[in-house]
């Protein structure tokens, strides 16, 4: 999930609110999983979700203050844990610790000139869906099917990523998705409806909304951003022709990090264009 | 080297070492699987104390389950829509002292069977003779299932039969024919239900009975008037069929009470079962239902309340397909199992186990799920499952049978399940966009689990070892002594597959006991009876069933395990008039047949 909300809402709102702008992401989605497990049962438990935060912010702590020498602020750490106590589902434990603590760790060991490549909580979840699929799942079905709570993460989504300035990202893709739905139905016969399914339901939007749209492990550009969305859209639609379960993790799991390569490669070879030797 | 580099470099030897955790993780499972498992008849003997085989052909039992073939609207999905109706139930219709077998088909035409036990061995299907068997007629829908009760309270079991249709009640004429009651008992002209129980819910000495509906009750699964009649959410559906208490008047005739008495829900209910739950004497209503939550209902003599949010069983939505109760702590309370689905990287629900919680007892009960810390909890797409002490060690172990559509090994219909299931209730509730099977398996050929009570809160899973190793898509089961010995067969009801008798050998070093119980005050049938054994410390608690599981009923009668050489202090027996009578010091090895005293 991303962690675009906190830094892009930073300086506009900061203005507006007393309270510390980073944490209206976070809140925002603890909220949503509040209302989502009262009203819905979500989670099967807190405990795991809890676990999932803890370990995420434990091991930020830790690895912070050994390769920064500071105590980091937690929000970014938060929305890991939480992303993965959401969007993993299992009923054991240790997939919740193990998942985000890899996800933490990724951001300091899977870097290039200073950035880490991978949206933490999609390199955890991937991992763990990949590796221990006996052990773990997505989230799927478990936020319902019905309207109102589609609709409600849909309007909170839409206001903090526009507020985010990364609207188009998530608009980008929900038209490609819708198209590729299009094309996955010719080509499978199947019902456009049924190839819609899965972005109509709630779980999807946590996608869509949060873990595309990372400022982090995003390229720079709107242009290419909408591009590299576009191409995960596209990833995802070859996955699914091969019945891949978890297409659109594994599709941004490919695509985003070979994208922030290419920038890098590219903006290496700019630089050695405009300093030649 | 730098602190930093030293640091950056243990930190990614931690980083690998945590990405190989998983396989290793699933190495050592495969590899415990593989000891638990590595195992001959003898082997199984010696380490497990009981061992299975198959026997139904040399039983003289040759039964294969036929699906219906509905709405041809439906062709698309057929497999994975007509997929239940294998169900078996154990009566002794005769009262010959020989636990007799009654199995349902469901393809239009097809025939129910009424194994009877000729006592030698082997089983003659006598289902026709006694007018029992030729009950899927077109028209009248299909067999799922059914339970058997002496509702007249004349001493002969009587069978109500659910199906995906008409319900029917089947008067026993003592054990020599059956005659169909159903107008007389008014019960309702449709109903597509998977779930009943007998159960006498005021203990007014009759039997009265629960029905559940699965597709709601408008709904001609054969002349479909369109195709929105698939669940509105895979865990959160609320549009199944309405729920039945029949009140026994004692005329023959039931009152259908079940709004008057609490109960209102339409959620999909697969299995029910009944239980004294709070030890108050009523028997508490268990209902565990597919996509959604379960429910439990405290019975106050006349009124039903639903508490399954207050208890902790239903808050956390799943595929609910099972409802067992079992006292598998040896502490005289019962736990209840539910099954679930569990498909690797999938959809991972895993079974509940619900174990009462320390301290916690009466209205205030409360249950905590520990299917993970007791390992029963992954077992596939399960559907029945029933606790029973298989190898006589004082210790109720529990048998679980899955596996959904089993067609295409090499080709799969999980990807389209899953696709079509997290969508938007418009469209999962249409069977018209669901992707076409055709042919793919979903779920299929899944190894059984035959989970063995360690007495240390874990159980462990011996299925292949002990000679479960069927992979049929298991529906419903039933534990029974088929053949009095004093072990607890397994006889297995598999969808578009055959009845699987397995015969039980059991270590003689472990002894038991059985319990027949006669209501006289009570229903005759004793369901709702209860049993609490103390041996050598322990405590354990049974039922007589009146259904429960998926779709069967076990035996009556009641049968404990009791280890090696057990001193055996008392028998309690609670009946359901409130009546409690004691038998000291009962004798190993037999089965007691005691009628209440008045």
């Amino acid at each position: 999930m991303s962690e675009s909300a906190i830094q892009s809402l930073e300086v506009p709102v900061r203005r507006r609110f007393s309270l510390d702008n980073r944490y209206i992401a976070p809140l925002f989605i603890s909220f949503i999983l509040l209302v989502g497990h009262l009203f819905y049962g979500i989670l099967e438990s807190y405990e795991r979700t809890a676990l999932a935060i803890v370990c995420a912010i434990v091991t930020e702590l830790v690895l912070g203050r050994i390769f920064y020498g500071k105590w980091l602020n937690l929000a970014s750490a938060y929305i890991t844990g939480i992303s993965v106590g959401i969007l993993l589902r299992s009923p054991a434990f240790w997939p919740f610790a193990l998942a985000s603590v890899l996800s933490i760790m990724s951001k300091y060991v899977l870097r290039v000139k200073g950035r880490h490549l991978w949206n933490p909580s999609n390199f955890g979840i991937c991992v763990l869906l990949f590796m221990a699929p006996e052990a773990v799942a997505s989230l799927s079905v478990q936020w319902g099917n019905f309207w109102p709570p589609l609709v409600v993460i849909w309007l909170l989504g839409s206001i903090i990523i526009y507020r985010a300035k990364r609207f188009h990202i998530s608009a980008t893709y929900v038209v490609s998705f819708f198209a590729f739905a299009v094309l996955r139905s010719l080509i499978t016969g199947d019902a456009f409806l049924a190839e819609v399914a899965p972005i109509t339901g709630p779980m999807y939007q946590l996608f869509v909304f949060f873990m595309i749209t990372d400022p982090k492990t995003t390229v720079q550009s709107k242009k290419w951003q909408c591009a590299v969305v576009f191409l995960v859209a596209f990833v995802e639609m070859l996955l699914r022709l091969n019945q891949v379960v978890n297409a659109p993790l594994y599709a941004l799991f490919l695509v985003g990090p070979t994208a922030m390569l290419i920038e890098m490669l590219s903006h290496k070879e700019a630089q050695k264009s405009q300093n030649p030797i | 080297m730098s602190g930093r580099t030293l640091a950056r470099v243990v930190l990614v030897i931690v980083f690998i070492s945590l990405l190989a955790v998983p396989l290793v993780m699933r190495r050592l499972a495969v590899r415990r699987a593989q000891l638990n498992n590595a195992a001959g008849e003898t082997a199984a003997l010696r380490r497990y104390g009981f061992h299975l085989d198959e026997v139904s052909n040399a039983a003289g039992i040759n039964f294969k389950h036929q699906a219906p073939t509905l709405d041809h609207q439906l062709d698309h999905i057929m497999p994975q829509v007509a997929s239940m109706g294998a169900a078996v139930s154990v009566v002794d219709f005769n009262r010959d002292g020989w636990a007799d077998l009654y199995v349902t088909n469901s393809g239009e035409g097809s025939k129910n069977a009424l194994f009877k036990n000729n006592a030698d061995g082997s089983f003659t299907d006598v289902a026709a003779e006694m007018g029992i068997a030729d009950l899927n007629q077109p028209g009248t829908g299909v067999s799922m299932g059914s339970v058997w009760g002496d509702y007249d309270n004349d001493g002969y079991e009587d069978l109500f039969l659910y199906k995906w249709g008409k319900p029917e009640l089947f008067h026993n004429d003592g054990g020599q024919k059956f005659s169909r009651v159903t107008e007389k008992a008014g019960l309702p002209p449709w109903v597509n239900a998977n779930t009943a129980v007998w159960f006498d819910y005021d203990r007014d000495g009759r039997l009265d009975l629960f029905l559940g509906g699965y597709y709601a009750e408008d709904v001609d699964l054969w002349h479909l008037r369109n195709t929105k009649m698939m669940p509105e959410s895979f865990e959160y559906a609320q549009n199944g069929g309405r729920k039945y208490l029949f009140h026994n008047l004692g005329d023959g005739s039931f009152e259908e009470v079940s709004q008057k008495a609490g109960i209102d829900s339409r959620r999909w209910a697969l299995a029910a079962n009944i239980a004294d739950l709070r030890g108050t004497g009523n028997q508490d209503l268990f209902i565990a239902n597919d996509y959604g939550i379960s429910e439990l209902y405290f019975n106050d003599g006349k009124q039903f309340r639903e508490v399954g949010k207050q208890t902790g069983v239903g808050f956390a939505p799943k595929s609910g397909m099972n409802a067992s109760v079992g006292d598998i702590l040896n502490q005289g309370k019962y736990s209840i199992y539910v099954s679930n689905i569990s498909e690797e990287g999938v959809l991972i629900q895993g079974n509940n186990l619900w174990v009462p919680r320390e301290g916690t007892s009466g209205d205030q009960i409360v249950y905590d799920n520990m299917a993970s810390a007791m390992d029963v909890e992954i077992g596939g797409w399960s559907f029945g499952a029933q606790f029973g002490d298989l190898n006589n060690d004082g210790r109720l172990d529990l048998y679980l049978v899955n596996g959904y559509v089993s067609a295409d090994r090499n080709q799969n219909y999980w990807y389209d399940f899953s696709k079509i299931a997290g969508g938007n209730s418009t469209i999962i509730s249409d069977a018209a966009h669901w992707p076409a099977m055709d042919g793919r398996s979903l779920s299929g050929y899944q190894q059984k689990k035959v989970w063995l009570n360690d007495g240390a809160g874990k159980f462990v899973d011996v299925a292949q070892a002990v000679g479960a190793s069927d992979v049929f898509d298991g529906r419903s089961v039933a534990l029974v002594d088929l053949w009095n010995r004093g072990a607890l067969d397994v006889v297995v009801a598999n969808q578009r597959g055959p009845l699987l008798v397995y015969k039980n050998t059991v270590t003689p070093e472990n002894k038991w006991i059985g319990f027949e119980l006669e209501g006289a005050a009570s229903n005759r049938s004793a369901i709702g009876a209860e049993v609490r054994l103390f041996w050598d410390g322990h405590q354990q608690v049974q039922q007589v069933s009146g259904g429960g599981g998926f779709c069967s009923q076990n035996q009556r009668r009641l049968h404990f395990g009791l280890g090696n050489n057990p001193h055996v202090e008392k028998a309690e027996i609670h009946w359901p008039s409130g009546k409690i009578e004691t038998i000291e010091k009962p004798a190993v090895g037999q089965v007691y047949k005691i009628t209440e005293s008045v």
